[in-house]
């Protein structure tokens, strides 16, 4: 009896694998036989967002902002697609090149995780132009976007290191790897060039083989909690969408500051009733670079190649809304005109 | 003895056919509910899902999900929950890549080497949680889920620029020394626009084979599911139960450290923590339940999950919400867990009601005889 079903099972398997293997439908990319933008009277742009997407009040909300921008000047079309924790390269690589096949141009990969696959994508379809924020990608079609984060960080540093009235400040990083580590240093020299007695305290969400630290509201929370507890009157968290319960927690103290990240976190409609405990936000000006890149592929002359977006060229800075650093203003100018000048150099690893 | 067979087939046939039509009913009403109309999803999906190139893609996928499920099922057998394939298969990825970036030889000895240290660094991970349920008692459940986090943080410590991994060019991410290109496996090419079917597939298969012989048609697999089914009656036939315990947890966490390879031999070629997802190993469970731990529903199991994966990323470009594969994978899982219990429920009725019937059968032709 038992062997009926077995041999039923077998044959369902093996036609289905038949049937897979055949690979009997045409390919996803026969369909549309243009490939790349022969329709340029209509501009189609592309985003892939990195985890947690539109709506995490920070990074990819950056980047949408650029593109919200672009689509109100230019009145392009705009598609968006987000990444998910248990993405592929596969699974990337698709993204993109469903994009790219459906004639999207400029296609814009929106963090580090895409810079393999905008590297494949951009072989296969070399009339489309690729941005990838990030990350630098060698490629003749590929705008590569890289902000200098450990200068807007120093800035916060100095922030948090005069706002601060029991001299311990706290950062917390989403995810322990060499991106988010540049904030981290950036952040303690600011401080410690700013005043020497306070004590930094370091945390990261999750170490850095999981990504999950950049999405998860929850961890933010309980660590920017446990800081409070001990004392930490500015935290400063570079996370991803799990910054906003950094900043619901600090908001739940009086007298201590969040300091955001990547947007103006003050500004954001969904943070705004924690605006009042928002000191400023390290800017980090994804919108000037996707609005760049926009703008660039509609005036015919594509961005390419390597552009870093520095304090100098206001890439990144640091947020004055609300009016809470006016008081120190002077202070942060200097720093910035020393770091623009050159006379102070921020370190882009801990050590 | 024709027409029992009959509806055994039926009703091992029932149970998942029931389970996914339940998920579908389930899932339109979901779609209805968010103002979105559910044939065009359905339709999109399975456009979608039959082109070629996705075909490749939902192969892959599987190949990366059977192992991880079939290494689930062994421990099924057995009443043993390992949930650590998660941290098991990231471990056992992370030291095969590294040791694999580390030498270079030939092909014929670069990838045996690779495969055998991710069976090891699996196998000894999951046996932490063998050694412990056997000597202290300690659940297997939570010293499995235990050591999942202490895995990432071991990867995520070794991960490190000057430790195990290496800076890339933009100073943004981490990667361990790209394996020689003899520790590349082949792949099977389908074509320019296709895309490239893994070799690691193969493997796959006769992992599945092997599964079936070692538990249908081997002593060892006879005791192991013997233990699953009953200790105490095992112990009684003379299995040792302990030594069956880690041996089976062995067993499943060599399997787990396999997770991780196709993507690593056939693919990425280096760990990085972008280029490893999350919750394969979860997957793993699911795929294992979906396919009630035999080797070919388990591949079948596994097929499903990566079109479902497949067809997500496009239901998103189609302006629908992707969480919406999400919901349909987990309400697949609870209606196959409550399918194959109704079914079963039902099988046992109908058996109890035929020797119901063949019993008064027999006492009305007992009284025919003595009337």
């Amino acid at each position: 009896m038992r062997r009926v079903t077995k041999i039923a099972a077998a044959g369902i398997a093996s036609a289905a694998l038949a049937l897979t293997a055949t690979a009997c439908g045409s390919s996803s990319k026969d369909s549309d036989t243009t490939s790349g933008s022969s329709d340029s009277s209509k501009l189609k742009v592309g985003v892939a967002y990195d985890v947690g997407g539109r709506g995490d009040h920070s990074f990819n909300d950056s980047a949408a902002a650029g593109l919200d921008k672009a689509k109100a000047d230019f009145g392009v079309e705009v598609k968006e697609l987000t990444a998910k924790t248990s993405d592929t390269e596969a699974d990337r690589e698709q993204r993109l090149e469903d994009l790219a096949d459906a004639g999207y141009n400029p296609v814009i990969g929106v963090g580090f995780a895409y810079a393999e696959s905008i590297t494949a994508a951009a072989k296969k379809y070399p009339k489309t132009t690729f941005a990838i924020v990030d990350s630098v990608v060698d490629a003749k079609n590929v705008d590569s976007i890289v902000f200098t984060e450990e200068q807007s960080s120093y800035l916060a540093g100095v922030a948090a290191a005069l706002k601060t009235k029991d001299n311990k400040v706290g950062f917390i990083g989403g995810v322990d790897i060499p991106l988010i580590n540049k904030f981290e240093a950036g952040f303690r020299q600011g401080v410690a060039e700013t005043n020497p007695k306070i004590k930094v305290t370091t945390q990261y969400l999750t170490p850095g083989s999981d990504l999950s630290g950049f999405s998860d509201p929850a961890k933010g929370k309980a660590a920017a909690q446990g800081m409070l507890d001990n004392g930490i009157d500015v935290i400063y968290s570079a996370a991803g969408s799990s910054g906003n319960g950094a900043i619901e927690a600090v908001a739940g103290k009086s007298g201590a500051w969040a300091i955001g990240v990547d947007s103006d976190q003050h500004e954001q409609p969904g943070l705004a009733k924690y605006k009042d405990s928002i000191l400023t936000s390290a800017l980090k000006n994804v919108n000037v670079a996707v609005y760049d890149a926009v703008k660039s592929v509609k005036d015919g002359a594509p961005l390419t190649g390597t552009h870093a977006y520095d304090l100098a060229k206001d890439g990144v800075g640091l947020s004055t809304s609300g009016g809470f650093i006016d008081d120190i203003k002077s202070q942060l100018d200097e720093a910035k005109s020393k770091i623009v000048s050159g006379d102070i150099k921020v370190k882009t690893t801990v050590k | 003895m024709k027409k029992i067979d009959k509806e055994r087939v039926l009703l091992a046939i029932a149970a998942p056919v029931l389970a996914l039509v339940a998920a579908f009913v389930i899932t339109a009403l979901v779609l209805l509910a968010t103002g979105k109309e559910p044939f065009g999803a359905f339709g999109t999906m399975f456009d979608y899902g039959f082109k070629s190139d996705s075909q490749v893609e939902i192969i892959n996928k599987a190949t990366t999900y059977y192992i991880a499920g079939i290494a689930v099922a062994v421990g099924f057998r057995m009443n043993l929950f390992n949930i650590g394939v998660e941290g098991q298969y990231r471990l056992g990825a992370f030291f095969a890549a590294a040791v694999g970036g580390a030498v270079s030889l030939p092909g014929f000895l670069q990838i045996p080497l690779i495969i055998v240290v991710a069976m090891t660094v699996g196998a000894m991970w999951a046996g932490i949680a063998g050694v412990l349920k056997t000597s202290r008692g300690v659940s297997e459940v939570i010293a499995t889920i235990m050591l999942n986090a202490i895995a990432l943080s071991i990867v995520g410590y070794l991960l490190k620029d000057g430790r195990l991994g290496h800076l890339d060019e933009a100073g943004t991410s981490v990667s361990t020394t790209p394996l020689p290109s003899s520790g590349h496996l082949f792949n099977f090419d389908m074509g320019e626009d296709v895309g490239q079917i893994y070799g690691f597939v193969v493997l796959a298969v006769i992992i599945g084979v092997g599964y079936w012989f070692v538990l249908g048609r081997t002593r060892f697999g006879f005791d192991l599911r013997s233990v699953g089914l009953s200790e105490s009656a095992a112990t009684a036939s003379g299995v040792s139960v302990k030594r069956m315990v880690v041996t089976s947890m062995l067993i499943s966490g060599g399997l787990a450290g396999l997770t991780g390879l196709p993507l690593l031999l056939n693919d990425t070629h280096a760990y990085g923590a972008d280029l490893f997802p999350a919750g394969i190993g979860f997957t793993g469970i699911s795929v294992a339940l979906l396919g009630r731990n035999n080797p070919v529903g388990v591949a079948l199991a596994a097929l499903l999950w990566g079109f479902l994966e497949r067809g997500s990323g496009r239901l998103e470009f189609e302006g629908y919400d992707k969480e919406i594969v999400g919901v349909m994978q987990g309400v697949i899982v609870l209606s196959v867990v409550i399918a194959y219990e109704v079914v079963r429920r039902y099988g046992l009725k109908r058996q109890q009601q035929k020797v119901g019937e063949e019993l008064a059968a027999q006492a009305r032709t007992k009284k025919e005889v003595t009337a």
